[in-house]
């Protein structure tokens, strides 16, 4: 099929960018959307032309390196899919796909459709981890954890950190991936020891970063690949309350 | 009576009125308090502020409640009595007199802080998308600001119109009771087609910011279950229907019906 791609393209973070125009002829409806993709490139390169930066890694869904604001949904029309796992089916013969890289203050542009998104990192660094020394693998039944307990903190484990919530947001707020984050230390005993601290570290870096605030639209849980839902944000709130509540300095 | 008839009423308010003198610098603190504290909450983290502005929120739509029920008593007696009565008892009653000015801190608050959160939204997206966002979500969460500023042009005109001239007009007494006729004035504003329209189409919108905010306030508050969110989101359109439908009514039955005469 042919189709007519509008790619936004951005030599590094200080030239100004823009969309160009490509048609591309000869897409199979099984390539996927990456592979599609490559395609364009190599083509390019074979007019002698730069090709477009994007990442990806696994292309399996399971790394979250891949991104692309595809005709206006982060990942592209399909449902908890990653774009690496997005197929060409999706599109038609004659289609204008319209591709963007994530838009965020908080996610800087590097090149092309390349954003960084080590401010994820940078949360994680405030809290989203626990202290204990790693060593063999403890036994299994040691520690007794309900059944419903570990599905939620997996359900919430999950998260690749893609960055589609911040990407999906109208106020590019990042409250989902960081309530995932914690949600899924926070249910489960071994994230006990840390868990006031943690919540206040993480939101304040969050803030700190440049997110936008949340105002519930659900936007995020609609276009998660991952289908984190926005439950974890009320229980973020929850954690945040009682961790407030039960600090030792005001700092609210 | 006519727009200007009631605008000149009010002009006449502010040069002569010393009581109103004296309600004016009261406002003017309780203005400067709420600023003050504004001020600091604005300092706060991103929940912090959400879960005041959803407590604040909650808080205001006691007040809508209240006022609904008391509007209402114009619809199930037209003779006036027990509307008049209503008014009179929430214009002499210490502690709604006292309610007034932590509702309208609450307004102040809830405004300034709603600005600022959008404000920090917009900054957090400085370069936008040539195709905006698509997604399944309700579409009234997105336009909480632009529903809330209407609220907000729309109170300002409800509160010279009806709080000023309640407090400081010479509106006649009621028969031979020492109570104003409220009742009057209500409805001679309601036989004003613009004006009857302008409140239509700014409580319609408030259904809207209702729509999304009462269920979201939970949300705000942590409390998500799944058992009971489906619940708090079905009441939350029928809060937001009620209460529109109820305002709404109560200017479209004076307006047509010939049992109110001004
Ligand atoms: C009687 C009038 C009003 C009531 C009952 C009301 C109620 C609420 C409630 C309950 C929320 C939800 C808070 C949350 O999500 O946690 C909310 C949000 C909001 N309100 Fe109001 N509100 C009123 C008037 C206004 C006015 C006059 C403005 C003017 C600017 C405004 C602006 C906003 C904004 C911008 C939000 C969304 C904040 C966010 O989540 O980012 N509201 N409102
Ligand atoms: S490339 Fe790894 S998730 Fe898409």
């Amino acid at each position: 099929m042919n189709i007519k791609l509008e790619i936004w393209r951005q030599k590094d973070a200080k030239s100004k960018g823009g969309f160009v125009t490509y048609p591309l002829d000869g897409v199979s409806e099984g390539m996927s959307f990456l592979e599609m993709m490559d395609f364009l490139n190599t083509t390019l390169i074979k007019k002698g032309d730069e090709p477009v930066a994007f990442e990806h890694d696994c292309r399996e869904g399971i790394c979250g390196s891949c991104s692309l604001y595809i005709n206006g949904r982060a990942h592209g029309p399909a449902h908890e899919t990653t774009t690496c796992e997005l197929r060409m089916t999706k599109f038609r013969n004659g289609d204008r796909i319209v591709v963007e890289p994530w838009r965020s203050k908080a996610f800087p542009l590097i090149k092309d459709l390349i954003v960084d998104r080590s401010s994820f990192e940078k949360i994680m660094q405030a809290g989203g981890f626990i202290s204990v020394n790693t060593g063999a693998a403890p036994e299994a039944n040691s520690i007794p954890i309900p059944k419903n307990h570990a599905d939620e903190a997996f359900d919430s484990a999950v998260c690749v950190g893609c960055g589609a919530c911040v990407a999906t947001c109208k106020n590019s707020s990042a409250m989902l991936f960081v309530s995932a984050k914690i949600s899924q230390l926070a249910l489960l005993p071994q994230g006990q020891v840390e868990a006031k601290t943690r919540v206040q570290n993480m939101v304040t870096k969050m803030d700190d970063l440049g997110f936008g605030n949340c105002t519930n639209t659900g936007a995020c849980e609609a276009e998660c690949p991952k289908g984190i839902k926005i439950a974890n944000i009320a229980r973020m709130n929850r954690e945040f309350i009682c961790a407030k509540m039960g600090a030792q300095k005001m700092s609210l | 009576m006519s727009a200007k008839k009631l605008n000149s009423k009010f002009a006449h308010l502010i040069t002569k009125d010393d009581n109103f003198k004296k309600l004016s610098i009261n406002f003017f603190i309780f203005t400067k308090i709420s600023i003050i504290m504004s001020n600091s909450i604005l300092q706060y983290s991103s929940i912090t502020k959400k879960i005041v502005m959803a407590l604040v929120g909650l808080f205001l739509l006691m007040f809508l409640l209240v006022h609904l029920a008391v509007n209402s008593f114009l619809i199930f007696d037209p003779s006036r009595t027990l509307f008049n009565e209503g008014a009179h008892f929430m214009a002499t009653n210490p502690i709604i007199q006292t309610m007034q000015y932590v509702l309208f801190g609450g307004f102040i608050l809830h405004i300034i802080l709603g600005i600022t959160l959008q404000i920090q939204n917009w900054m957090a997206r400085p370069v936008r998308y040539k195709m905006e966002g698509w997604s399944h979500t309700s579409p009234f969460s997105k336009f909480m600001i632009h529903t809330g500023i209407i609220i907000f042009i729309f109170l300002t005109i409800h509160f010279i119109n009806f709080f000023l001239v309640a407090k400081f007009g010479e509106i006649p007494s009621f028969g031979d009771t020492e109570m104003e006729d409220m009742g009057l004035l209500v409805i001679q504003v309601f036989k004003m087609p613009g004006y009857v329209a302008f409140y239509v189409i700014a409580l319609i919108l408030l259904a809207f910011h209702l729509h999304h905010a009462f269920q979201s306030a939970f949300q705000s508050l942590g409390m998500n279950h799944s058992k009971y969110t489906p619940f708090i989101k079905g009441l939350s359109t029928v809060v937001s229907v009620v209460i529109a439908l109820g305002f709404i009514l109560i200017p479209l039955v004076i307006f047509f019906s010939s049992r109110y005469q001004a």
